[in-house]
C-alpha cells in the first residue's frame, strides 16, 4: 500500500476477458505456487463462513436461544454427545448450533460496519483531498488522533453511548457495526485521501477541468474510479477486524444478548469459568469459529496484499514456464519508470 | 497513465507538504512535540461529547437505586445539570491539571486508580513485548530467508494465526493446556497470594510485581511472579509477535533486493549470513515506528488478557467499571490512555528520527 508502487501498479492492467478483470479472480491468474495456495485457502474458508452464515437456520440443529425440545431440557454443561455434538454451555443452550448461528451474527455486523465505514471514509477522503485546505489539515490530525488510540476503547465508548451496553438483535448489530465503524473511517478515509492527492494531478484531471466538468463530476468520475485500487485489500483486512472486535466487545459483555442472537465473544466469555473446571468444549468451538473465519478472510487479504506489490509477488521460476511472465507480473513490453526517467534526462 | 508524467512534473505531483522545507532534527522534534496536543484535545473533546450524549453518568450508574429526588441532588451537586459546554470547558480545565475526575462507583480519583493499576498493565506490556521480540524477529528473518518456500509458507500461516487468535482465546486455550491439564502454571492472577501478602509489607512498592519481588529478595517470590506471567504474556505477546514477524519479514526481503547486499553476495557471502548480518538491521528501523502503533493495540489487549486471566490491571479495572456502568471512570481511563498512546508515540517518532535521519523530512 505504500506510495512508492503505486506508478508500477497503475500501469495498465494485463489484458484478459472480463471474468479475468474482476478483482479477486484477476488476482487469482496471477498468483502462483504457495500464494495461490494460500488465496484459493482463504477463498474457500471464506466461501464456508459465508455459506454457514446464509444457510444457518437449515444447518443448525437447535434455536440458538433454545433450552429444551421434546425429550426435555438439555441440561447445562453436557459433554459432546449424539444429540449435542459440541456439548451444551452453562447456560444450558446447544454449542454446535451457537457456534453455527454466531457465523450470522457475524457476517450481518461485517457488512453493516464495512458498508457504513467505506461510504463515510470515501467520501470523506475524497473531500480531502481533492478540495485540500483547511478542512484537510484538520481531517488529517483527527483522523491520526483516532487511527493511534486503542480501537477496542474507543468501540466501547460507542457501543455505550449507542446502545448503553447491551440490546436486542438488530441494535446489537448496528451497534457493534456503527463502534466498529468510527474506528475504520481513518483507514479507509487515509488511502482514498493519498490516492486523490495522486490523481488530482493526473493530465486527465486537468484536461476534465479545462472542458469545464464540476467539480463533483472530477472527484466522482475521474478520481473516486482511479482511486479504489487497494480498497479490497482494506476491505477484507477490516473484515477480520470487525470479526475480532465484534468478538472482543461480547467478551467484555457488550454483546448482543444470548437470547436475540449468538455471539462467539458472548460465549466465550461465558465459558471463561468452565475452562478453570476443565470444560474445554464451551470455549474450544466458538474461538475455533472465529479464528477460523478470521484466517480465510486474512488469508484472502495478505494474498491480494502481496500480489498488488511487486516487491512481495511471488514470481514463477522462468526455467518452469518461460512463456507466462507477462500473466504474472508488471507487463514488461512497456517502459519501466527508470527508462522513462533516463530518456527524458 | 503514470508514465506520460514528465520529470519536470514531479515535484509538484507529490502532495502539498506544508512543512518539508528545510529543518533539522530540532525542528522536527518541536514540530512533532506541538502534535501531541491537538492529538490529546480532540480524543478528550470526542470520549467527553460521546459519553455526554447518553445522558449524566449519575443516573447511568445509580437509576435503579435512588428516588427521583435523591438523584436530581446528587446531580445537581456534581453539577450535570449545567449546560453542556460549561461542563466541557470546566473538564478540559480539569484535565489540563491532571484532574481525570472521581469515579462514581467506589468515589477515588481516576488518577489514583492509574497510578494503582498501571503498573500491573505497563509489567504485563513489557512481558508481551519481550515475547513478541523473541518470537517474531528471528521467524521473521528466517521466513525472509526461505522466502516463497515451504519454511516461509508454514511461518506466514503462523503469523496470520497470531493475529486471528483473539487474546482471550489464546489466553482460554493456555489455561486450558498448562493450568488445568498439565498444571505447570497457575490459573489466574499477578502472584499467588502468599507472595503477595509478602510484598505488602514493602516500605515502598511499585506495583509492578518483577521489582517488587527482586527488592524482596526472595527467589521463590521472582519464581512465582514469572511463573504467573507466562501465560498472560504469552497469549498477549503472541499478537504483536505475528505483527513483528510479517513486518521483519517483509522489510528483510526488501533490503535483500538493495544494491550493497548484492554487492555483498556478490564478494560470495552465503545467502544466510546476508540476511543475518547485512540484511535485517536497516530492516528492524520500521519495527521502531511500528511499536508506537502497537502500544495501541498492546492496551486493547491488555484489557481482554486481564481479564481472562484476572491480572488485576487497568484493563481489568476498565472492564469492572465498564460492569458497574461507572462512565465517570470508564470515561476518565480512556482519556488518560489518551494522553499515554500520545505521549508514547511521540517518543517512538523521536526515536526513529534519531536512528533513521529519513524521518526528519
Amino acid at each position: 500500500m505504500s506510495a512508492d508502487t503505486a506508478p508500477l501498479s497503475s500501469l495498465p492492467p494485463v489484458k484478459g476477458n472480463f471474468l479475468g478483470r474482476l478483482p479477486v479472480l484477476k488476482q487469482l491468474r496471477q498468483s502462483v505456487g504457495l500464494q495461490r495456495g494460500m488465496l484459493v485457502t482463504g477463498l474457500v474458508i471464506t466461501a464456508l463462513f459465508l455459506l454457514v452464515a446464509l444457510f444457518a437456520p437449515v444447518i443448525a440443529p437447535y434455536g440458538f436461544a433454545q433450552l429444551r425440545d421434546d425429550s426435555g431440557a438439555f441440561g447445562a454443561q453436557q459433554p459432546p454427545s449424539a444429540q449435542h455434538i459440541m456439548g451444551t454451555t452453562v447456560g444450558g443452550y446447544d454449542v454446535f448450533s451457537r457456534v453455527i448461528w454466531g457465523a450470522q451474527t457475524a457476517v450481518m455486523v461485517i457488512v453493516f460496519a464495512v458498508v457504513f465505514s467505506i461510504i463515510a471514509g470515501i467520501l470523506l477522503g475524497l473531500v480531502s483531498g481533492y478540495l485540500g485546505g483547511w478542512l484537510d489539515r484538520v481531517l488529517v490530525v483527527i483522523g491520526d488522533a483516532i487511527y493511534a488510540f486503542p480501537s477496542l476503547l474507543l468501540a466501547i465508548v460507542l457501543s455505550i453511548v449507542i446502545s448503553g451496553g447491551q440490546s436486542n438483535l438488530w441494535g446489537g448489530i448496528i451497534a457493534a457495526a456503527l463502534s466498529i465503524t468510527v474506528v475504520f473511517i481513518p483507514q479507509y478515509y487515509r488511502v482514498i485521501r493519498a490516492e486523490t492527492i495522486r490523481i488530482k494531478a493526473e493530465p486527465y484531471v486537468e484536461s476534465a477541468k479545462m472542458l469545464g466538468a464540476s467539480t463533483s463530476r472530477i472527484m466522482f468520475r475521474h478520481v473516486l474510479r482511479n482511486a479504489t485500487r487497494t480498497l479490497p485489500i482494506i476491505f477484507t483486512l477490516n473484515s477480520s477486524e470487525a470479526i475480532l472486535t465484534l468478538a472482543g466487545l461480547g467478551f467484555l459483555g457488550f454483546g448482543i444478548e444470548p437470547t436475540a442472537a449468538a455471539e462467539w465473544g458472548y460465549d466465550l466469555n461465558k465459558a471463561l469459568s468452565d475452562v478453570t473446571s476443565g470444560i474445554w468444549w464451551t470455549a474450544l468451538f466458538p474461538g475455533l469459529a472465529i479464528v477460523l473465519s478470521v484466517l480465510g478472510i486474512t488469508l484472502v487479504g495478505e494474498s491480494l496484499n502481496d500480489l498488488a506489490d511487486p516487491r512481495l509477488r511471488g514470481r514463477k521460476r522462468v526455467k518452469v514456464k518461460s512463456g507466462a511472465v507477462s500473466e504474472t507480473s508488471v507487463d514488461r513490453t512497456l517502459p519501466s519508470d527508470e527508462d522513462i526517467l533516463e530518456e527524458n534526462a | 497513465m503514470t508514465t506520460s508524467l514528465l520529470p519536470t512534473d514531479a515535484p509538484s505531483v507529490v502532495a502539498p507538504k506544508p512543512k518539508s522545507a528545510g529543518g533539522g532534527l530540532g525542528r522536527y522534534l518541536l514540530i512533532r512535540f506541538l502534535l501531541i496536543f491537538p492529538t490529546i484535545f480532540i480524543l478528550v473533546t470526542l470520549v467527553f461529547l460521546l459519553m455526554r450524549t447518553i445522558g449524566d453518568p449519575i443516573t447511568a450508574a445509580q437509576g435503579g437505586r435512588l428516588t427521583a429526588d435523591q438523584l436530581a441532588e446528587r446531580i445537581h451537586a456534581a453539577g450535570y445539570d449545567r449546560p453542556v459546554l460549561v461542563q466541557y470547558f470546566e473538564y478540559l480545565g480539569q484535565v489540563f491539571t491532571g484532574n481525570f475526575g472521581n469515579t462514581i462507583s467506589d468515589n477515588r480519583p481516576v488518577t489514583e486508580v492509574l497510578v494503582t493499576y498501571g503498573g500491573a498493565t505497563l509489567e504485563l506490556a513489557f512481558y508481551a513485548l519481550i515475547v513478541a521480540f523473541i518470537v517474531g524477529i528471528p521467524l521473521g528473518m528466517l521466513a525472509a530467508y526461505f522466502r516463497d518456500r515451504f519454511p516461509d509458507a508454514v511461518l506466514r500461516i503462523f503469523a496470520i494465526l497470531c493475529y486471528a487468535t483473539p487474546v482471550f482465546f489464546a489466553g482460554l486455550l493456555l489455561k486450558l493446556i498448562f493450568s488445568v491439564w498439565l498444571q505447570w502454571l497457575p490459573v489466574a492472577g499477578r502472584a499467588s497470594t502468599r507472595t503477595e501478602l509478602n510484598m505488602q509489607s514493602l516500605p515502598n512498592k511499585t506495583g509492578i510485581y518483577l521489582i517488587d519481588a527482586i527488592s524482596l529478595g526472595s527467589p521463590a517470590a521472582i519464581g512465582d511472579v514469572l511463573a504467573h506471567a507466562v501465560l498472560p504474556g504469552i497469549a498477549l505477546g503472541l499478537l504483536t509477535a505475528g505483527v513483528f514477524l510479517r513486518l521483519v519479514r517483509t522489510n528483510v526481503i526488501g533490503t535483500l533486493g538493495t544494491d550493497y547486499v548484492d554487492a555483498a553476495r556478490s564478494r560470495g557471502v552465503s545467502e544466510f549470513r546476508l540476511v543475518r548480518k547485512h540484511a535485517y538491521k536497516p530492516a528492524l528501523i520500521p519495527i521502531i515506528t511500528v511499536i508506537g502503533l502497537q502500544i495501541a493495540l498492546l492496551l486493547g489487549g491488555a484489557v481482554l488478557t486481564e481479564t481472562t486471566f484476572e491480572w488485576k490491571g487497568l484493563g481489568f479495572q476498565l472492564a469492572a467499571y465498564l460492569g458497574a456502568r461507572d462512565f465517570v471512570a470508564v470515561q476518565g481511563i480512556v482519556a488518560l490512555l489518551a494522553v499515554f498512546v500520545a505521549v508514547t508515540n511521540f517518543v517512538v517518532d523521536v526515536i526513529a528520527a534519531l536512528i533513521d535521519p529519513r524521518v526528519r523530512y
